[in-house]
């Protein structure tokens, strides 16, 4: 744990809320990326071509993180098949419960929904207790 | 068109911030995750700097609660739903370290294991929609 890392979560930090705010500002949407990516999917409706183009948006910022910045560690240990049944839960607990950790835990707690707060503190402790039992009962 | 563009950017933005947060690293999440090894808070200082942004953002503007429509805005009260849909975000979230935000970045990764999460992911919007919608 370095001071850097807490100063670039910080930042990083900043920089998501500052996006989510305009984003609330220009189109009056909230910044919950499990609505907008499942979005994607046909039928498509009047709210489609945003979510395209926001989608975009964020795939391309890696890319160009890469060329203007430098290096993005991604260290992803699980097996593959591990990651189809993460991927399917996360899929579709952040639809059925109404969002992810971006639509409830930075939008939704940032206007003191009820909702969103019990639901971050839900899928906090599931996963917290998810990695426990991987990591040190198993 | 000019609207579309502006949300392009914004993702662009957002990307930016997950990954200058280092969010985009899976096993930096799995650290904050695992409290009982060696903790790393950084989530935290992720989650609540965006959250202050943002409250501080909706309250220069005089964005009120209501003036706010989302895929969750219309709901209220804690359900069934919500509780479920959570825990079972959770779980998925804990094996793996990624949430929908960054399991998009990992697009441009080249990892196998980035595409077979997202296409899960994607498989588990499609069994929500066959179930829960229309």
């Amino acid at each position: 744990m370095t001071d850097i890392t807490i100063l670039s979560a910080a930042l990083g930090g900043v920089i998501i809320g500052l996006a989510a705010g305009l984003l609330l500002l220009t189109h009056k949407r909230v910044a919950g990326v499990s609505g907008i990516a499942s979005g994607l999917l046909l039928p498509w409706n009047a709210e489609s071509s945003w979510r395209l183009w926001f989608v975009l948006g964020l795939i391309a910022s890696a890319p160009l993180y890469r060329i203007t910045v430098g290096e993005i560690v991604i260290k992803l240990d699980a097996p593959l098949a591990v990651l189809v049944v993460a991927g399917i839960l996360v899929g579709y607990g952040s639809r059925l419960g109404g969002g992810c950790t971006s639509g409830h835990g930075v939008c939704g707690i940032a206007r003191l929904s009820m909702r969103s707060i019990v639901a971050t503190l839900m899928f906090m402790l599931t996963a917290g207790l998810t990695v426990y039992i991987q990591r040190h009962v198993l | 068109m000019i609207k579309n563009l502006v949300a392009g950017l914004l993702g662009l933005l957002f990307g930016f911030g997950l990954i200058i947060a280092n969010m985009t690293n899976p096993s930096k999440v799995l650290a904050f995750l695992d409290v009982s090894g060696e903790w790393d808070p950084s989530l935290a200082i992720v989650m609540a700097s965006a959250l202050l942004t943002l409250a501080a953002i909706q309250r220069l503007m005089d964005l009120s609660p209501e003036t706010q429509t989302s895929c969750d805005g219309v709901k209220q009260g804690i359900d069934r739903k919500l509780l479920i849909g959570s825990t079972i975000f959770g779980i998925g979230w804990g094996l793996s370290g990624i949430c929908p935000g960054p399991a998009l970045l990992g697009i441009s990764s080249g990892l196998p294991a980035s595409y077979v999460f997202l296409g899960a992911m994607f498989v588990g919007f499609v069994i929500f929609n066959r179930f829960h919608q229309r």
